[in-house]
């Protein structure tokens, strides 16, 4: 292996830097002490909880982090219900019309959240359930479930189709082949596939702008619209909550199923 | 004998995967074609203040459009910066890939999470990191104040939102590329090495061929997702550097013009598609040429 010089090095110090700066920021601003955005332990003041309190002081946070967990929840888990079953027939069978369904499960990773927001919010006043959460949660559910169907499909097609024939033959009926062999080979795939649902869903706020009233409003929506109007530490200490969840997320994440598989496949 | 033993089984199985895909089809078709086809016509119908929305069926929101000088500044906007920050993520994210795939394996891994796992990361968060990198107060003004230069405006300005905008999509451009270097046989480098090829031949006749579908399938996905940003121009632009996203948003939820908004989301989506299909065909071109 030929290995790096060192402007590569540095160049890659540089990237590093770059993707890192803003989230690392965040998170040490979280801690300020002072009233404005500024780092702690500067201008003779130190470090403070007191804007991660400041989130326990606003009902209105506490109420959207509590819809944003409730939804990702319900629509992660909606969302491999419907994916487990459609990933075992696109993988398993060929059929007239697959390649259409296909496409069309797949569709909504080209077509832009923002486009799909505004046909949501269309839909929805047009069967006059606007801010509805159930609807919600069907938005939500079509947007984060082509990541599922994918980790579904990758481990459907990866399966070794001779311990279900020898369950066959041995007298297994397709009940006992599926859940006692099909399930447990998939299920590293749907768990991973669960969860990278649960992250996109707990993280949307293109879509759920269009789509939320101010009784669903969900974390990021809820964060982007406290950001336009003033920006003092609190959005920080938010921030630097979010990134936790996240980041706890990811460390099951990869636990599951391997963070690198993941990010790398997640798109073509 | 064995033959149709195993076909009359199968028989009542023929409708099962349409059974199986029953329900996500039952969803993707109320909640994706249905919504989609709601908008066309939403585009069709016209505004007006005091009625509100009229069921008029006719193109003049998208003749509006076109016609208006305010609407083809955004969508020039919109345009160049989507352009511009494809043209930094491939300077930035191709050479990136080609560093990361030449360390060890354990940095490697571990470097490959840290320029990826951003990606999951909320682009709520990552903006409002950006304006406080930014803002007139903020650590770089700072740090340019204290080595005793002028404060430069940075945020609310075009170039604020390519520098977000390039950060969010360096990931899309590095995993396209990186995919692409892993199908490259690390013999063929050494092998034109040591027939004295020079670096920059190895670079222009090895490297650069083999990563440029990686990087044309990235510019793809990096293009549209800038073209559609919304998050990073509603939160480093202002209320001045409109892009198309922030557009929509106004036009739905400001100025309550829903027919004009859902026009400017449906001339977005087509150009997002002809992009998609652009790509499909020039990739489709590519193969048939090596393979034939």
């Amino acid at each position: 292996m030929r290995r790096n010089g060192p402007i590569a090095l540095l160049f890659h110090a540089l990237v590093v830097l770059f993707v890192l700066a803003p989230l690392v920021l965040v998170c040490l601003v979280a801690f300020t002490a002072q009233d404005t955005l500024s780092l702690p332990f500067t201008s003779g003041y130190g470090a403070s909880l007191r804007w991660f309190r400041a989130v326990f002081d606003h009902p209105d946070f506490l109420q959207s982090f509590y819809n944003s967990l409730q939804l990702a929840l319900l629509s992660a888990t909606l969302s491999v219900c419907l994916a487990l079953p459609a990933g075992l027939a696109l993988g398993r069978y060929r059929f007239p019309g697959r390649d259409a369904l296909n496409g069309l499960f797949l569709s909504p990773l080209i077509i832009p959240s923002l486009v799909l927001g505004v046909a949501f919010m269309r839909m929805f006043s047009v069967i006059g359930s606007s801010g509805s959460f159930f609807w919600l949660v069907i938005a939500h559910t079509v947007v984060i479930t082509p990541y599922v169907l994918r980790m579904v499909l990758a481990a459907v097609i990866g399966i070794d189709r001779s311990s279900e024939q020898a369950a066959q033959s041995l007298g297994a009926g397709p009940w006992t082949v599926f859940r006692r062999i099909t399930l447990p080979a998939i299920l590293p795939g749907l768990s991973g596939g669960w969860m990278l649902a649960f992250i996109n869903s707990f993280d949307e706020l293109t879509m759920s702008i269009f789509v939320t009233t101010p009784a669903t409003v969900t974390l990021p929506v809820r964060m982007y619209m406290y950001a336009t109007e003033s920006i003092d530490p609190m959005m920080a200490s938010v921030s630097a909550l979010m990134i936790l969840i996240t980041g706890g997320a990811m460390l099951i994440l990869d636990r599951l199923y391997g963070l690198d598989k993941i990010l790398i496949g997640e798109r073509v | 004998m064995s033959k149709s033993a195993a076909a009359k089984p199968n028989r009542p199985w023929r409708s099962l995967p349409y059974v199986l895909t029953a329900p996500a089809t039952l969803l993707f078709f109320t909640m994706v074609l249905v919504p989609l086809l709601l908008t066309a016509l939403l585009a069709l119908n016209s505004y007006n203040d005091n009625v509100g929305i009229k069921a008029t069926y006719d193109l003049h929101n998208f003749l509006a459009i076109f016609g208006d000088e305010y609407y083809l500044r955004i969508f020039w906007r919109t345009f160049w910066i989507a352009a511009l920050t494809t043209l930094i993520c491939i300077l930035v994210g191709t050479p990136e890939a080609y560093v990361l795939s030449r360390m060890g394996r354990k940095w490697r891994a571990f470097f490959l999470i840290v320029i990826l796992a951003p990606l999951l990361v909320s682009v709520v968060v990552r903006a409002f990191g950006w304006s406080m990198l930014l803002s007139a107060d903020g650590l770089i003004n700072s740090a340019l104040q204290a080595m005793g230069m002028a404060p430069v405006k940075m945020l609310y300005t075009a170039g604020a939102i390519v520098v977000a905008l390039v950060h969010v999509m360096l990931p899309f451009m590095v995993i396209p590329v990186w995919t692409s270097l892993q199908r490259l046989d690390p013999t063929v480098e050494h092998a034109a090495l040591s027939l004295n090829a020079s670096q920059a031949v190895v670079l222009r006749r090895i490297l650069l061929p083999q990563v440029a579908p990686g990087v044309l399938s990235g510019s793809l996905i990096v293009f549209g997702l800038s073209a559609s940003a919304f998050a990073i121009p509603g939160l480093l632009g202002g209320r001045r550097l409109k892009m198309v996203a922030t557009t929509v948003y106004d036009e739905f939820l400001g100025s309550l013009n829903w027919p004009l908004g859902a026009s400017i989301a449906i001339v977005l989506l087509v150009a997002n598609l002809i992009i998609m299909m652009t790509y499909n065909r020039i990739l489709e071109r590519r193969y048939s040429k090596t393979l034939g």
